[in-house]
């Protein structure tokens, strides 16, 4: 995935270290030239543009990038709560808005919802972990270069589950994850699944989904583990 | 809904699948399939796949024959054998009338009314089934089958072929997402078992009739004749599915209670109390060919009596006794059932019993501990141990008086079986058969 635009350079406050923190890459421009010239081959994939410091140059490169043949979208914007006023007539510039102090975690969610809406949709196209990948577009996950047939269920628990690698989720928490509608069956059907799901992955890799005695299953180790 | 059908159409396209097998059941659980192509593919998950089901075994009505087929695509898989090396998968399907209601004759369907019943209790119902079979040379029909691994000097290579198959057959599940508890060579020549590991009962039936498939397509691969048939040979053990259920409440499992002794809570005791009561009347389907009831017979670890017991294994219920601490897997076994009933109804009656012992509070009676088959009918009747139906024709009859039968099959496929067990039993009644002309020819 190509990198987020941000403005302005350096980005201010805790917009860089929450972007990290999400898994975004970015690459900071301070105006419409640098936007020009440090773009990505495949283009940005979205801009995340703080008009608190510098208001001009923000609605000004917003102006620019919007005016594109292909306007870069999506744009999420950040302004002060004394800002909100100056939004009025520039709705065509952004594709939605945070306040300053808004939370890490309260951004990562607008992005990654942004992102999804505008059909860049999937932060990762693939996830891969190890021998196993998941191409997220067409719906195909493979392991050491073999196909795997998954039912529509198993593919939903696999993916769900080496999204978030390292992460020890309980029976309840992957049913309405994962789930989430009417089903015959109960927490056992997460048991179910997983053991069909080890089956196909085979005896070889059939250890990266771990049981975790009386709570529930993880899926191989954190990225960042120490 | 939506992004399933999305998930079938993108992976077909994506994996070159060339065919999808739209898999259905008949009335006597032999699979029935049509296949589309890619293109007629995403139609038939809108709309569902019209045809004509006069031809299908309990399918015909009076007015009308067409049906539709819809399919469940939660379903969809891929299967691990090719057919002319094209890449083809295979989807199971609802049945439905042409107004959209769902078609009565439908196996699945009388299944998913059980479970949705169960399911307003608050219970979800599981199933876990070990299904015996028998590899056999390629034999003409009606010759007697020769077991692959008895005989001659080839014994050794042989037997390696049925290990072999048994091995591929493990893994091809195994590659369909269908885990397996054992497989084993079992007592009689060429007899093989493979247990399942559990899952809920729609999808267990589902797995049953994938099961049968891929054993004899295995086999087939190989010039072997894979076989369900319960009793196929005279003087050796028979082909049994003896079936391990269990019911969960709110995630957990219903049919244990810490506070009792031996660890079995009421709804168990009244579980089994139901299947006690009502085995004669659904043994028709558990067992449902003539030839079942061959292999229902003294002296070869079939059960005969309707009995219970924690572990006995002459007795038609047993409580396997679980693991200390294993509790979640508290279950009780059926063992009368073998593996050529059609699973989807086998497992309805099943519930439709033990949810009737729960809801009607029966009584469990004192449990069998002693060996069955060595007491004597005078003693089983003081027991007050009853046989089970010796022939299909009891069977039958037993069913036909069995309203509990009648509601959970629905009129149709009620009226339908009976309909079609009585004229398998009379044209069976009608053979001469080479026993009596071995044994009375001669002689007479």
């Amino acid at each position: 995935m190509e990198p987020l635009l941000c403005f302005p350079d350096p980005p201010a406050g805790g917009l860089a270290a929450a972007l990290d923190a999400a898994g975004y890459a970015w690459r900071a421009v301070n105006d419409a030239n640098a936007a020009q010239r440090d773009e990505p081959g495949d283009g940005w994939t979205g801009a995340v543009v703080s008009a608190v410091e510098d208001p001009e140059g923000a609605f000004s490169l917003c102006r620019a990038l919007r005016k594109r043949e292909t306007p870069l979208s999506p744009l999420l914007l950040i302004v002060a709560p004394s800002q909100l006023e100056d939004l009025e007539l520039r709705e065509d510039l952004f594709d939605d808005f945070a306040l300053a102090d808004a939370s890490p975690a309260e951004l990562e969610a607008r992005l990654s919802h942004l992102l999804w809406a505008t059909g860049r949709g999937k932060r990762h196209e693939v996830i891969a972990y190890g021998p196993l990948a998941l191409n997220l577009e067409t719906y195909q996950a493979v392991l050491s270069g073999r196909p795997l047939d998954l039912t529509y269920m198993e593919y939903e628990l696999l993916r769900f589950l080496a999204a978030h690698p390292g992460k020890v989720f309980t029976r309840e928490v992957l049913l309405s994850r994962v789930w989430g509608y009417e089903y015959f069956g109960g927490a056992r059907t997460v048991d179910v699944h997983i053991r069909r799901l080890r089956a196909k992955l085979g005896e070889e890799h059939a250890a990266l989904i771990e049981t975790v005695r009386s709570v529930g299953y993880r899926f191989g180790r954190a990225r960042w583990a120490p | 809904m939506q992004s399933q059908r999305e998930y079938v159409l993108r992976t077909v396209e994506e994996r070159g699948v060339r065919f999808v097998q739209l898999w259905f059941t008949d009335v006597l659980g032999i699979p029935k399939t049509f296949s589309i192509t890619p293109a007629e593919l995403e139609n038939a998950l809108e709309e569902g796949m019209t045809f004509d089901g006069s031809a299908i075994d309990g399918f015909s009505r009076v007015q009308e024959s067409d049906v539709i087929a819809r399919p469940d695509p939660k379903t969809f898989q891929i299967l691990p054998f090719r057919s002319g090396g094209q890449s083809v998968a295979r989807v199971f399907c609802d049945i439905e009338n042409l107004d959209g209601s769902h078609f009565e004759g439908d196996p699945r369907h009388v299944l998913r009314r059980q479970l949705e019943r169960a399911h307003d209790s608050g219970f979800s119902f599981f199933a876990a089934p070990e299904l015996e079979y028998f590899y056999f040379g390629d034999s003409k029909p009606g010759a007697p089958p020769t077991p692959l691994d008895r005989g001659s000097y080839f014994e050794l290579t042989v037997a390696d072929i049925s290990t072999d198959l048994r091995k591929t057959t493990v893994l091809t599940l195994e590659d369909m997402g269908i885990p397996v508890e054992y497989a084993q060579h079992e007592d009689a020549p060429s007899q093989h078992e493979i247990d399942l590991r559990y899952t809920d009962a729609l999808t267990m039936a589902d797995t049953v009739m994938t099961v049968r498939l891929v054993v004899k397509e295995v086999a087939q691969e190989r010039g072997v004749h894979a076989s369900f048939m319960p009793k196929p040979m005279t003087g050796v053990q028979g082909s049994g599915m003896h079936t391990h259920f269990s019911l969960f409440r709110d995630g957990r499992n219903a049919f244990h209670d810490a506070n009792d002794p031996r660890g079995l809570s009421s709804v168990a005791r009244g579980f089994i109390a139901g299947l006690l009561f009502h085995a004669r009347e659904i043994t028709a389907v558990t067992n449902q060919w003539v030839n079942s009831y061959k292999r229902l017979v003294s002296g070869y670890e079939a059960p005969i009596h309707v009995s219970w017991a924690y572990n006995n294994r002459s007795a038609l219920v047993r409580v396997p006794v679980t693991k200390t601490g294993k509790t979640e897997s508290t279950r009780v076994e059926y063992r009368a059932t073998d593996p050529a009933c059609n699973p989807y109804l086998a497992f309805a009656l099943v519930l439709a019993a033990g949810l009737a012992g729960i809801e009607g509070g029966y009584e469990l009676p004192p449990e069998a501990d002693r060996n069955l088959f060595a007491m004597s009918p005078e003693e089983l009747r003081r027991a007050g141990i009853h046989p089970l139906p010796r022939t299909l024709d009891e069977a039958v009859t037993a069913m036909e008086g069995s309203q509990l039968v009648a509601d959970a099959l629905g009129d149709h496929v009620f009226e339908w079986f009976i309909r079609n067990k009585r004229t398998e039993w009379e044209e069976y009644t009608c053979q001469v058969t080479p026993y009596e002309l071995e044994r009375y020819l001669p002689a007479l």
